[in-house]
């Protein structure tokens, strides 16, 4: 799923790069208030996470299978701009030790898969969380419908790229239309997968989640105490 | 654990092309991917030029030409689409093989072809030849930013860590006789990863305490 090299002409290839190198740079200062000194190791670990988890293939039907892309999941769960880091370094290392998508296409795949994913992925999820009620339960369902609209945005903004800097004359409609059409097919998985995951972590480690921690923080200390008085 | 023993694509060797700095061959690699990306689709003999250059340099590295290509496959998805791009391109037709294609679309097709295959090609010779320990150096004297060459030094290392992890995982389901066959089997799926994310975590956090008991600062030692 990766673009390689020569698919986008070149300027439009620069421009992304330009766009991530920036928000990296962003990042990098953001990421410190989320992390703190233990930025570089846990960073580090989620990345290796993101790169494990996009192996983790799921059936969608019929003999085909998607892969999760981990943009919103990584969001919700290390917070957006760590996120960020850890997706853009899983794309370098993608490209520069596995030969996954061409290096001067490395910013299109940062911007496209990466820096997409996480902010829409990331946008929902607080849009969500600010209009519905704060309770811990939704966290899950607020989580997976992030990651559901992720994916199709993201095949939607490749549609735009493409007619910027793409090769020919394919009719734009179609393309968008096919792409967007199986995106949103690879987006329900994800956001399947990222409820139900984001619902398991909840229940076994919440303090975890990042996007779970202003709920958690509002929790007050509750003191049960036997209502009839017999002692036990 | 897994630091230093290469990756899976590495081609341990020691050729003059092995040998370069690896801030070298990555600046090599970009610049003549920008060539190869900025050159009109239809100059067939530069694109030979290129291709004679990228061959002498594998043949110099003695990396097994077949070793490269069985790890082309990456490219399979985006064959399809150049396959398809012919088909489904508008513009003036033409006649190829009694078919009637696109004649934008078969140029364009080929063009992609093309220089996805050099890109394919190149990335895999500069991975066939490069540490990755090499690599994250290259990338330091690069400048680029410290932080993001520490990540990457952590992502590389504990990768085989985590994805060993998921592999086990993986065998565990298998030989309790589960397979991912349709979307019912997806919560499965699902708390596997949310289990990987869970110990990945840990992980990290033991990894960071064990530095800071280390007096680590923040900073890598030189």
């Amino acid at each position: 799923m990766h673009v390689p090299d020569g698919f986008l002409d070149a300027p439009t290839s620069a421009a992304t790069g330009a766009v991530a190198v920036v928000t990296i740079g962003v990042a990098l200062v953001k990421a410190r208030t989320e992390l703190d000194d233990k930025t570089a190791p846990m960073a580090g670990l989620v990345a290796a996470f993101v790169f494990a988890v996009q192996m983790l293939n799921f059936p969608v039907g019929v003999g085909t299978s998607g892969h999760l892309m981990g943009g919103a999941l990584a969001a919700v769960l290390v917070g957006p701009w760590t996120a960020i880091l850890c997706l853009s370094v899983v794309f370098m290392v993608q490209c520069l030790l596995f030969a996954d998508g061409g290096i001067t296409a490395l910013g299109t795949n940062i911007t496209l898969m990466g820096l997409t994913t996480v902010a829409v992925g990331w946008l929902v999820f607080k849009g969500l969380q600010m209009v519905l009620p704060k309770r811990i339960s939704l966290v899950p369902a607020q989580a997976g419908i992030g990651a559901l609209v992720s994916v199709p945005v993201a095949a939607l903004l490749f549609v735009g790229l493409y007619a910027v800097g793409g090769a020919t004359g394919i009719d734009l409609g179609n393309l968008a239309t096919a792409m967007v059409g199986v995106h949103v097919l690879i987006g329900i998985g994800e956001g399947v997968i990222t409820f139900l995951a984001i619902g398991a972590i909840l229940a076994v480690r919440p303090d975890l989640v990042y996007g779970a921690r202003p709920i958690l923080e509002r929790r007050e200390l509750e003191i049960r105490t036997p209502t009839s008085g017999a002692a036990a | 654990m897994g630091a230093g023993h290469g990756h899976k694509l590495h081609f341990h060797g020691h050729s003059p092309i092995h040998r370069v700095p690896a801030h070298l061959k990555l600046l090599t690699l970009l610049a003549f991917m920008i060539v190869v990306v900025a050159t009109p689709r239809d100059w067939y003999p530069a694109f030979a030029v290129y291709l004679a250059v990228l061959v002498g340099v594998i043949a110099v590295s003695r990396v097994p030409p077949t070793y490269l290509l069985k790890r082309t496959v990456v490219e399979v998805p985006f064959v399809l689409f150049a396959v398809l791009l012919p088909f489904v391109a508008t513009g003036p037709q033409t006649e190829v093989l009694g078919v009637s294609v696109s004649q934008h679309g078969l140029e364009a097709g080929i063009a992609l072809l093309i220089k996805g295959t050099l890109g394919v090609l190149a990335s895999l010779t500069l991975a066939a030849t490069t540490e990755p320990n090499e690599l994250l150096l290259g990338l330091e004297r690069l400048h680029l930013p410290q932080q993001l060459v520490q990540i990457m030094s952590f992502m590389v290392r504990y990768l085989d860590v985590v994805t060993g992890e998921m592999q086990r995982m993986r065998i565990a389901r298998e030989s309790r006789g589960f397979t991912a066959r349709n979307p019912r089997h997806w919560p499965v799926l699902a708390r596997s990863a949310g289990a990987l994310f869970i110990r990945s975590y840990e992980r990290g956090e033991r990894v960071h305490l064990a530095m800071l008991s280390r007096g680590y600062t923040g900073k890598m030692p030189r």
